[in-house]
């Protein structure tokens, strides 16, 4: 049975930063993903990273941006200390190898992105999660006799003794040898839960393991209606079209040619925050000035940009647009739609990565501190997954080297055991796992997406209660132990169903329209009754239990939010 | 919506049975993937169908499979296009990847080949003393440069196809090779010299490379491995000067020296020249030893004894000229599309540069354009 100090479930940014933190510290460390590292969905984030390193930024305007940015729901504390450290985390990831795109001068450049009053995000052309997870990895390999890597490994559980966390449960996908991981300290580091919704642009993989594991054992979510969409998805496939594009100057028109940004944010234009832009395209398309063969898209306009430039620095949207919309995007418009995208809510902690699970830390889109609250400003995620996944690191491992190791009993493995062999002997009377996959999703993005109220929610929570019931019987195909991915696929659609009952359990309970939360049945910010957070726990096998926790404010007060 | 006929290559190591072909049809555009046709296929017919996929947008690198014998991501080739590519039966073969073992269907152990090799190259900045307080100095260029190797996904593609691999299964091989340019490229690494005198002087290493361009043709992302590869040879041999004990560089040498006088390859003089001409003493054994090559070219008559003793041809003054100009050149040119771009990305004409800046919009227009980064 391996025992660790320090165990990180999830190999994307926020794992990997994590494991190295912790292993400079001289505690033992396993790091355990379901993918391997590289497939993780950081990967997928395009347009950069934000960090006040110009010499005329300051910090303090970043974390202004921020806050703004959040629709003042974020936590001043934790963002105050992201906006702070962030410099310093860029030049570390300059150091450690990352090809940081530079200006004539041999510096590193910086790119405009949405919600920023200033330019401020560092960037690899279009690929900078890419750019930056392949290169934390190498650093992994670099540390290779320091940090144990446990690739391609699915958690099935959480383990508690005496209500801290010790360890997981976890099967070896190539094998299917199931075995308890015991650790002093566990984070989590998972990502998010996009697959609740289709379309989407996360990955496949982006099931909410994590979310719902912490929830399972007691740990509060908290922000979890705070869904962003990302306001240029391709229409055809959901894929992302990065800010990026918009950062370099691209236009959005509607059916009548019209730059309709003008309208909703007469200064930042296509570049307000996201929530706002994902709002004003979806008005225009509600309003029937959408384009394409159902009028519902939008033309993202990237001509405009010089072509040489677009070559450059968005090759990989170049790519996307050729290969999945037979489009060149440096010649004709795009066709664009607000797609799901982001969690802002997961798994309370506190700046320091810590949840309210002794023993149990979280860090990047598994998360929530909360420094996105209401809304995510573009390359402010990687930044998040950077500074919490080092902070949880060093903190988990400081709490690891001053106790003993704890003891953690082979009652959930043989419980998780026994779900496995109860999944895999199902009849075949239940329905198959995409069909309630892809139920989940259209009635989540029917339902909870841009324009939320009462009745679409109510319905969408009967649907979700429903479909909890089915997936118990959910048939698998597979029976065999090796890469047995159906059985894989039934798990995770159980994570999935709980990620989906938290979203739309505290977006019925927000009476209110704060960042991505939009409620035409209350169409106003209520900051007297509404300026909290909505904290969401398990209630053994009934409806989520509601709480809420006070917003930190520091030093900016609410106020009305124009852009 | 057209109908597809997927046939995909199926093994499952606990049945005991040997692999086998399972056909499905699945109903899709023609332009959604051939990963969409198997996740298709697993969605509604048998999900026991083993593939790893995870972004859907060949950014996660997890998909690399043949289709209809090329390597490629699943995700990356269209139905209508693999049909095109398909036999006359009009359906579409999905194999797993060559060159590494198969764990179950598509699934292959990557760990056992591709990583192992990647490992193999020091795979991390060594990074120049002393580290600079801010971000090293380096040329935009050069980070544009090593960018092209940094959008390697490591999906295994280029290694599943690699010509030299399949005869030398200890070859470095060609994603791991663009990494290593990935630092030798890099001006903020620090030890360029090192690791080019380790993969000049491995067997295995830059010069065991055959020139085939599978690599180039199989990456889904334009890393171009071979060119990368051939990079590491010239800054080995031309900037460091490394002759290494296996006679690759001047292998390489002789090559270029013999195209310089012939104009053709005179295949004849390129073994001897390779170990320093037909009458250096380092040449003999391996001549003798060479024999029965030379035997089944002369049996073969891809070279006659008229031939292999006298010069039948010089290089005209075409070729001459050529030479001249390139070797002529103060700085080596590379060739690296993403930065010369591809051929139609000529310079926009003045008329077309003030059109566009007359575009731009006041107050979110980008200053970071061509040009004039700020």
């Amino acid at each position: 049975m391996p025992a660790y100090d320090v165990l990180i479930i999830g190999a994307g940014l926020a794992g990997q930063r994590a494991a190295i933190a912790a292993a400079k510290t001289g505690a033992t460390i396993a790091i355990l993903s379901k993918v391997h590292p590289v497939r993780s969905h950081s990967v997928a984030a395009a347009g950069g990273i934000n960090a006040a390193i110009s010499p005329v930024d300051d910090w303090r305007s970043h974390a202004y941006d921020t806050i703004k940015g959040s629709d003042f729901l974020g936590d001043q504390d934790a963002i105050e200390i992201m906006c702070r450290e962030a410099p310093a985390e860029v030049m570390w990831l300059e150091h450690a190898g990352v090809t940081f795109h530079r200006n004539q001068k041999g510096e590193m450049d910086l790119r405009a992105f949405g919600g920023a009053s200033m330019k401020r995000t560092a960037y690899v052309a279009d690929i900078t999660g890419q750019a930056l997870l392949h290169v934390l990895y190498e650093q992994l390999m670099k540390y290779h006799e320091v940090i144990d890597r446990y690739e391609e490994w699915f958690v099935t559980s959480l383990i508690t003794n005496e209500g801290a966390c010790v360890g997981a449960v976890a099967r070896e996908i190539r094998s299917g040898k199931i075995e308890t991981f015991t650790a002093k300290s566990v984070i989590l580091a998972s990502g998010g839960a996009g697959q609740c919704f289709q379309p989407t642009t996360n990955a496949l993989i982006c099931t909410g393991d994590g979310i719902a594991q912490a929830y399972q054992i007691g740990a509060p979510l908290m922000d979890m209606e705070m869904v962003q969409y990302h306001p240029t998805t391709l229409a055809e496939n959901g894929f992302l079209i990065t800010e990026g594009a918009r950062g370099e100057g691209a236009h959005l028109l509607n059916s009548e040619g019209e730059r309709f940004m003008e309208k909703y944010a007469p200064n930042k234009m296509e570049l307000a925050s996201r929530d706002v832009v994902s709002r004003a395209e979806q008005t225009e398309i509600l309003e029937g000035r959408g384009v394409g063969p159902d009028k519902q898209g939008i033309y993202l306009d990237i001509t405009v940009v010089p072509r040489k430039r677009t070559l450059e620095a968005l090759r990989e949207i170049v790519n996307i647009g050729k290969d999945f919309a037979g489009v060149d995007i440096t010649r004709e418009p795009i066709i664009i739609q607000p797609g799901m995208h982001y969690m802002m809510g997961g798994v309370k902690t506190d700046f320091n990565g810590a949840t309210e699970v002794p023993g149990l830390y979280a860090a990047g889109e598994v998360a929530c501190v909360s420094v996105h609250g209401g809304n995510r400003l573009g390359a402010n995620s990687l930044l998040d997954t950077l500074i919490f996944g080092r902070r949880s690191g060093e903190h988990a491992a400081e709490r690891a080297l001053a106790m003993q190791m704890p003891a953690a009993s082979d009652e959930q493995l043989i419980h998780d055991r026994e779900m496995i062999a109860e999944i895999l002997a199902r009849l075949k009377s239940g329905r198959r796992i995409s069909e309630i996959k892809q139920e989940l999703g259209t009635t989540m993005n029917r339902y909870a997406a841009v324009y939320r109220d009462e009745a679409g929610l109510q319905s969408a929570h009967e649907v979700v209660r429903r479909l909890k019931e089915e997936a118990k019987t959910v048939y698998v195909d597979d029976k065999g132990a090796v890469f047995n991915q159906d059985l894989l696929g039934a798990i995770e659609l159980d994570y999935m169903l709980d990620c989906a009952e938290t979203i739309v359990v505290a977006a019925l309970e927000r009476k209110e329209s704060r960042g991505a939360q939009f409620r035409t049945d209350y169409p106003e910010r209520n900051d007297a009754q509404w300026l909290k957070h909505i904290d969401v726990s398990r209630n053994g096998g009934d409806v989520p239990k509601i709480s809420y926790s006070e917003v930190t404010i520091t030093d900016w007060q609410p106020e009305a939010r124009t852009y | 919506m057209a109908e597809f006929k997927l046939k995909i290559r199926r093994y499952d190591p606990e049945s005991g049975s040997a692999p086998y072909w399972d056909e499905h049809t699945v109903e899709l555009e023609p332009h959604r993937s051939v990963l969409e046709g198997i996740l298709q296929a697993r969605n509604e017919n048998d999900g026991s169908i083993g593939v790893r996929c995870s972004c859907r947008a060949a950014i996660c690198g997890s998909c690399g499979v043949r289709v209809n014998g090329k390597p490629g991501l699943a995700c990356h080739t269209h139905l209508g296009a693999a049909l095109e590519s398909a036999g006359e039966d009009g359906v579409i073969e999905v194999e797993p990847m060559g060159n590494m073992p198969i764990i179950k269907d598509l699934i292959v152990d990557m760990d056992a080949v591709h990583w192992k090799k990647i490992q193999r190259v020091t795979p991390w900045l060594i990074g120049k003393q002393p580290v600079p307080e801010r971000e090293y100095i380096v040329s935009r260029e050069s980070m544009i440069d090593v960018t092209q190797s940094m959008a390697c996904i490591q999906c295994g593609a280029c290694v599943s196809d690699c010509l030299s691999m399949e005869v030398d299964p200890l070859f470095v091989g060609p994603a791991a090779l663009a990494k290593a340019y990935r630092f030798v490229g890099d001006p903020r690494d620090g030890a360029h010299e090192q690791r080019l005198k380790d993969l000049s002087e491995d067997k295995h290493g830059i010069y065991d490379c055959t020139h085939c361009f599978k690599c180039i043709e199989a990456c889904p992302k334009g890393v171009a491995p071979m060119n990368q590869i051939m990079r590491l040879r010239r800054i080995a041999g031309n900037d460091f000067q490394i002759k290494d004990r296996n006679n690759g560089e001047r292998h390489e040498a002789a090559f270029v020296s013999n195209i310089e006088r012939n104009g053709i390859l005179h295949e004849a003089d390129l073994l001897p020249d390779s170990y320093g001409g037909k009458f250096h003493p380092r040449a003999v054994p391996e001549l003798i030893s060479s024999l029965p090559i030379v035997v089944t070219a002369l049996l073969r008559r891809k070279m006659t004894l008229g031939k292999a003793l006298l010069h039948p041809h010089t290089a005209p003054d075409g070729v001459k000229r050529i030479f001249e100009v390139v070797e002529g050149r103060e700085e080596r040119n590379e060739f690296n599309l993403y930065i010369s771009g591809t051929d139609a990305e000529a310079e926009a004409s003045p008329e077309v540069a003030a059109a566009i800046e007359a575009a731009e919009p006041a107050g979110v227009a980008p200053e970071g354009t061509e040009g004039s980064s700020g």
